[in-house]
């Protein structure tokens, strides 16, 4: 670090070499829970070597990273063990330490891509003459070509990871911990996220800490993995790959039946934009047949999932209902949209991308009964199929917890059991596989590919190939 | 959905303004307005304010009634409602309360319209010490906003998958508002917290003393333009009282 004369010494947040980690007999227990979320862990993690943590949702992945990012105190969580960051408490590590954590949107603090980089830098109360040449260093070494004045707005998820990455990297960080950093972006996005981290790592400045349930992309980037299983640590070997989450997936057959849902030169044009978000469409929905609609970036597919679903009205184009499908209907014909949201919940199923968001009560119990009970069913009758799918999701002991209290796995399946309780014969699925662990990913599909053996017709819109692979017997792609 | 976006300010003149000098001659403006019942006043104020919007980059008609449909109409409900409900207010009272509203608000909307949000912070902390830790914390939260509407229609839609809609009953719509407004804020909190947990990794008010990159220097034209101000203000003061017109709000 060089110093101008005159001003401060340069804080610890932008000074120092790489910090280890160590970890000796370390276990975490939460406040309200019973059970341990990591127990005797044992790990050292070299100055600037690159580790990569995994491990299936809920086995205290998550709860490692908070506890080496000094994250743990303020929450009455119960910590045991020994914990080291640079050889001293993680807590008084923290100037240290570096992050990149899985939501774009809530990383970015200011207008401009290079006053974001800048903001850490201030916080560290580095003269401004010091700081843009360590914004456009940092810039640089993540590969971000926009330049320091690009609106942060108007930048897609992958860029903004990046930013975020040179925003921690500017501060010189000892550490750099990577929590799921693509979990949520498309396979373009990631693509640029693990770029840009493989430049970063290069010249070991900082040790590397990436927690990720999906290991084989990170492979190439790190020196070693370590798995977390039931709380305590495994160490694989050199050369090791996780087995491929579809390897001995059985699934049963189905036969094609009619037409129940088709979308006719559907499109959509948001008001008062140009460019349409869905160029008309064609697609056709068949009983005992999953259509996977796939893109490799952008948001159109997720428009033509609102449109099958009767959730938006094409701006050009139909959907049109199949006679049976549609028969009994109150209002709006063959047109889903039109459709009151009683008819559509017993005709169409839906399942969002994010799980929270169609979440309307406290108990899982009543979350499932909620559908059959709009949908005119009796108090009991709705009870019984709730109950029914709880023990078939394997839920039942969860049936008085709330849904925002289950893991991502288990809100997943939450979620897709929601649709089924009203019986719907199309089920139109937003991602369902995003983020998800080898072992959800095995549940999803499984429960996906029985319904469509029962019958039902279903819509994917993904990114998954893995999903498409396995799954899809018919394709479109916008 | 752009629009909606918390981002820079476009290149206008008033931008050249600096945001702490805008604030002062709100305040100037405010004091001015609040102190008289007279329809002059206002006249001349808000005429010299609708001087101002070109400068702000408001110039087509659809952008200024985008940014100020929602004052208007308050602004007109204010008077009529004032008139209504008042034995001897006379409309001309309405209206003066009505332009005076639109005067106390105009210049907000410049504000917003003319200045990047970060600028206004560094001009907040540089110039008038408001902690770096309230200045960029709101910064922080404004940013958003914008999240919370695409949320909305998302939450929205999704409760229509599950059987819940409001239909034409107007209290089911409330109730399915409120709930729908009660998942957002469950989300928005646990995005602020998110947000929090990402600002203090790059540590943000972990007690070393900031600095500032930008920086936010006061120019001539700062003084020029709050001078201005305070003209524009003299003079509807002067032709309010010359004209008789004049109506203290206390003392008189």
């Amino acid at each position: 670090m060089t110093s101008t004369s005159g001003a401060r010494a340069a804080p610890d947040a932008t000074a120092g070499g790489p910090v280890g980690v160590v970890a000796r007999g370390l276990a975490v227990r939460h406040g309200s829970r019973r059970s341990w979320a990591l127990t005797g862990v044992d790990l050292v993690v070299e100055p600037g070597e690159r580790l990569l943590v995994t491990g299936a949702s809920g086995s205290g992945k998550s709860t490692l990273l908070a506890a080496v990012a000094g994250l743990l105190h303020d929450e009455g969580t119960e910590v045991t063990g020994e914990l080291t960051v640079g050889g001293r408490p993680p807590a008084a590590s923290r100037g240290r330490l570096g992050m990149l954590a899985q939501d774009p949107d809530s990383q970015l603090v200011m207008t401009r891509a290079g006053d974001d980089v800048a903001f850490g830098l201030e916080n560290a109360g580095l003269p401004p003459e010091q700081i843009w040449p360590r914004v456009d260093e940092a810039m640089a070494a993540v590969g971000f070509v926009h330049g320091r004045d690009r609106p942060t707005h108007a930048l897609s998820g992958g860029e903004k990871q990046r930013l975020v990455l040179a925003g921690a990297l500017a501060r010189r960080p000892g550490l750099l911990l990577l929590d799921e950093p693509t979990s949520q972006l498309d396979p373009g996005g990631a693509a640029l996220v693990r770029d840009a981290v493989a430049r970063v790592v290069a010249d070991r400045a900082a040790t590397v800490l990436v927690v990720d349930h999906d290991a084989a992309p990170w492979l190439p980037l790190v020196d070693r993995v370590v798995e977390l299983v039931d709380g305590g640590l495994v160490e694989h070997g050199t050369g090791w790959r996780p087995a491929p989450r579809a390897a001995g997936l059985r699934l049963p057959a189905a036969t094609a039946g009619p037409v129940l849902l088709a979308a006719d030169a559907a499109g959509y044009t948001y008001r008062g934009t140009a460019v349409p978000a869905l160029r008309p469409t064609d697609a056709a929905l068949r009983a005992g047949r999953v259509l996977a609609v796939t893109r490799p970036n952008g948001t159109g597919k997720s428009t033509l999932a609102l449109l099958l679903a009767g959730l938006r009205a094409p701006t050009t184009g139909r959907v049109d209902a199949a006679a049976g499908l549609a028969s009994g209907v109150r209002r709006g014909g063959t047109a889903p949209h039109r459709w009151r949201a009683a008819d559509l919940v017993t005709r169409i199923g839906t399942v969002f991308q994010n799980p929270e968001q169609q979440f309307l009560t406290g108990r899982l119990r009543d979350e499932l009964a909620l559908g059959p009970l709009r949908s005119g069913e009796h108090a009991a009758a709705a009870r019984a199929t709730a109950d029914g799918l709880l023990e078939r999701l394997g839920l039942t002991e969860f049936a008085d917890a709330n849904p925002f209290t289950l893991s991502g796995g288990q809100k997943r399946r939450l979620s897709v059991a929601t649709a089924l309780a009203t019986s719907p014969e199309v089920l139109v699925l937003d991602e369902p596989t995003f983020g998800q662990d080898a072992r959800t990913w095995r549940e999803v599909v499984t429960l996906l590919a029985e319904q469509r053996a029962a019958g039902r017709a279903i819509a994917i819109v993904t990114h998954d190939a893995d999903l498409v692979d396995v799954l899809a017997d018919e394709r479109i792609r916008l | 959905m752009t629009s909606l976006a918390v981002g820079p300010a476009p290149d206008v003149a008033l931008a050249r303004i600096n945001p702490v000098t805008q604030l002062a001659a709100i305040l100037v403006v405010t004091v001015v307005l609040l102190s008289s019942l007279d329809l002059v006043t206002p006249s001349i104020v808000v005429a010299a304010e609708l001087c101002l919007l070109p400068a702000a980059g408001l110039t087509s008609p659809r952008a200024v009634w985008s940014r100020t449909w929602p004052l208007l109409t308050s602004a007109a409900s204010v008077g009529v409602v004032n008139v209504l409900l008042s034995d001897d207010a006379p409309p001309l009272a309405g209206a003066a309360l009505a332009l005076r509203v639109v005067g106390l608000a105009l210049p907000g909307v410049l504000l917003v319209a003319s200045t990047d949000p970060v600028l206004l912070a560094d001009a907040l902390t540089v110039h008038w010490r408001v902690p770096p830790r309230f200045a960029y914390g709101a910064l922080a939260a404004l940013r958003l906003v914008p999240l919370l509407v695409v949320e909305f229609e998302s939450v929205r839609l999704a409760r229509r998958t599950r059987g819940v809609e409001g239909g034409s009953n107007p209290v089911a719509q409330a109730r399915l508002f409120a709930g729908t407004g009660f998942a957002l804020l469950v989300g928005a909190v646990r995005r602020g917290s998110r947000l929090a947990t990402a600002m203090d990794a790059r540590g943000f008010d972990s007690g070393v003393p900031r600095t500032n990159a930008r920086g936010s220097s006061l120019h001539a034209r700062d003084a020029v333009f709050l001078a201005g101000t305070v003209l524009v203000c003299g003079v509807a003061v002067t032709a309010s009282i010359s004209t008789g017109a004049w109506q203290p709000l206390f003392g008189g």
